[in-house]
């Protein structure tokens, strides 16, 4: 139902859309050549509609008749999907026009608009209070996303990373839908609400099924193990500046996308959820640590790492407490901030000709020739591996702390054993920018703007606890809207 | 009593239409009385008072599905004696399909029997005195309004990736340019050549 609290509540998905529809009507008659103005009018376009979640971060509310609902858990995400996706949009024009594996060629005028699509399909996924528009959201998101992945079409490693995210996200849509359908059969309805008061009642066999499947095709969406094998290879193949937005925003949304279907739509099955996010969390947190140490391209470790990391923020899912949620959301927030500062640091990584360069080899003595970016990469590495003075302790800790809290200590026990084996690979890495003997040196960094945002990331990452109180407030917020 | 006439009326007309469906000896025939077996269905399909279905019936059925098998049909050089070549062969395999066909009607019919079948938890139900155009249209454009948009959205990304992935941009062809022909004198275009007699026109 179409009313004016509805609509105020969805500003942000309004201005993104008519923000992609205008920008889509400039590229149409301007070029290609336009397309770093239009990049620039889509980050505004972002902080437009971060500035429209203020309704739904201050009271929140139904939207729709139930279909949407803006509150503080959907904004705090939103805020952290803008933030991923204007990093994006501002860093891709340099490595397009680079070239990549092949011949020079500019952006195109799509890249920031399929953004802003794929930003307007990851709000709904997060808002999501029915799973038509949890489906709705996450088709709109994967469809930009299949996208971007092959964006650079000329390049045999971007189509086929297109390929295969297009195939196998095509069969996680089905399983998903194959659980949404169970769970409308056997609860009677597809709102949220309905669903968690259907379930109240005892967990029939056929809402067991549905609730698998479903959590099966969410799983898919942020690549936890057993349904992360598409990971490696369309992060590895997508353009990077692409791979950073898949590491981060989709991310972002897919988990919180998760959060809020298991406390809300299932909150009343939590323990027959629980074990399932508990086997996911150990195996994901089990298999990214393991598979990353023999990768020698940064790209597809990052992927794992990336699996890794999804494995820490369930445990704080598996807790299923409010202090659990919000341990989820500050430790998203962080991730994001770690992820983009890694892949601002792979971009920097070209050859003397100014060519994209992958290998981790290429990496060795980089502490001789650029200082500045070896200490970035040694921040971001020791961050992600959890080393205390950095942010990725904290994050760590938060959800290792809620576990505990919940009575999961053996699983805190084995998060905190296995996240010693991922620091081994991150370490390898800094072993290799400091210590190795130095490789062919790289082209200088050329881009002020990209050398401030890896600036800014380290130094949140560094001095990310003075916002401390901040984060926890606001985490603990977007917990609380959930119930 | 006008309506048990209508109702036999189009079902009698229906079976017919699908027995000549089959049996006709020409296949664009068949596609015809397919044609007209629709029609006859949509007329069922008023008279249980599902209109919303009998409009999709005659506008995607007749009027996108059976008029594309009709240029199917056309283009295709249908060679009969060779469709019956290897009828004996396939014959047993036939049989095959043609009982487990015979054995779902069975058990269809049995089912029916049995009574229908008992939604307790719809969550839409049938609403009674509103027409089920009217009822589709208030889901679909007033509560799911939001999706309905959405949904539309999809539809352009869609559309974006495709010329993204697909298009490129072609040099060599040769496009015609309105403005450019119609700004053309004929002075620019016509010469006047005194031409000798014997001699080659030199352009």
């Amino acid at each position: 139902m179409l009313d004016t609290a509805s609509l105020i509540l969805a500003l942000p998905e309004l201005v993104l859309t008519a923000a992609g529809l205008i920008l889509l009507m400039i590229a149409a008659y301007a070029g290609d050549t336009s397309a770093k103005m239009i990049g620039w009018l889509g980050v505004v376009a972002l902080g437009v509609a971060a500035w429209a979640l203020c309704p739904a971060w201050t009271q929140g509310g139904d939207a729709f008749g139930g279909l949407y609902r803006g509150d503080a858990f959907g904004a705090f995400a939103k805020g952290l999907i803008y933030l991923a996706a204007a990093v994006c949009i501002l860093i891709a024009p340099r490595f397009f026009e680079a070239g990549g594996a092949n011949g020079a060629r500019a952006i195109r005028a799509e890249y920031p608009i399929l953004i802003l699509f794929a930003c307007v399909g990851m709000g709904m996924m997060v808002s999501a209070g029915d799973m038509l528009t949890l489906y709705v959201g996450l088709e709109l998101n994967s469809l930009a996303a299949y996208v971007l992945a092959s964006f650079m079409r000329q390049d045999g490693r971007s189509a086929e990373a297109g390929l295969k995210y297009f195939v196998l996200g095509a069969l996680a849509s089905g399983i998903l839908l194959y659980g949404i359908s169970l769970l409308y059969g056997f609860t009677g309805s597809t709102s949220y609400a309905g669903i968690a008061a259907a379930m109240a009642d005892g967990l029939s066999h056929g809402e067991t099924f549905g609730l698998v499947f479903v959590l099966a095709g969410l799983a898919f969406k942020i690549s936890a193990v057993p349904f992360h094998m598409w990971t490696p290879d369309v992060y590895e193949g997508a353009p990077t500046p692409v791979t950073a937005f898949f590491a981060s925003a989709p991310k972002v949304a897919a988990m919180g996308l998760t959060v809020r279907v298991a406390m809300e739509a299932m909150g009343s099955a939590a323990s027959s959820w629980q074990q399932i996010v508990v086997f996911v969390a150990l195996a994901s947190i089990l298999f990214g640590a393991v598979a990353a140490i023999g990768q020698t391209n940064i790209k597809r470790l990052l992927a794992y790492s990336s699996i890794n990391n999804v494995g820490f923020a369930l445990i704080g899912l598996a807790a299923g407490t409010a202090e659990g949620v919000a341990a989820v959301m500050s430790y998203l927030a962080i991730y994001v901030v770690m992820t983009i500062g890694s892949f601002l640091c792979v971009l920097q990584m070209r050859d003397s000709q100014g060519n994209p360069v992958e290998d981790i080899a290429s990496l060795a003595g980089l502490s001789q020739s650029r200082k500045g970016l070896a200490a970035a990469f040694a921040i971001f590495m020791f961050s992600l591996a959890g080393i205390p003075p950095l942010m990725g302790f904290w994050a760590k800790f938060l959800v290792f702390d809620a576990a505990v809290a919940a009575g999961m200590t053996g699983l805190a026990a084995f998060g905190i054993a296995m996240s010693v084996v991922g620091a081994f690979y991150y370490l390898k890495i800094i072993k290799t920018v400091y210590f190795d003997e130095p490789a062919a040196e790289y082209a200088p960094a050329g881009s002020r703007m990209e050398s401030a945002l890896i600036a800014v990331s380290a130094a949140l990452i560094v001095l990310g606890y003075l916002f401390n109180p901040l984060l926890d407030t606001m985490s603990a917020a977007a917990a609380a809207a959930l119930h | 009593m006008i309506q048990v006439f209508a109702f036999y009326l189009f079902a009698v007309l229906m079976i017919a239409a699908g027995a000549l469906t089959i049996f006709a000896r020409n296949p664009v025939h068949s596609v015809l009385w397919l044609i007209v077996a629709f029609f006859n269905a949509a007329g069922l399909m008023v008279l249980v008072g599902a209109e919303f279905i009998a409009m999709l019936l005659v506008i995607v059925y007749v009027g996108a599905v059976a008029v594309l098998f009709l240029f199917v049909v056309m283009m295709l050089n249908i060679d009969f004696a060779e469709l019956r070549a290897g009828f004996v062969s396939y014959l047993p395999f036939g049989v095959l399909i043609a009982l487990g066909l015979l054995a779902e009607i069975l058990l269809g019919l049995g089912v029916w029997k049995a009574g229908p079948l008992q939604l307790a938890q719809r969550a839409a139900p049938t609403p009674a005195d509103v027409p089920n155009i009217k009822a589709i249209g208030q889901v679909l454009y007033t509560d799911y309004i939001f999706l309905f948009e959405a949904a539309g959205i999809i539809l352009l990304v869609a559309m974006i990736g495709a010329i993204v992935l697909t298009h490129r941009a072609r040099t060599g062809v040769k496009a015609q340019n309105i403005d450019k022909q119609n700004r053309r004198r004929p002075q620019d275009a016509v010469v006047n050549v005194n031409q000798p007699v014997g001699q080659g026109v030199e352009l």
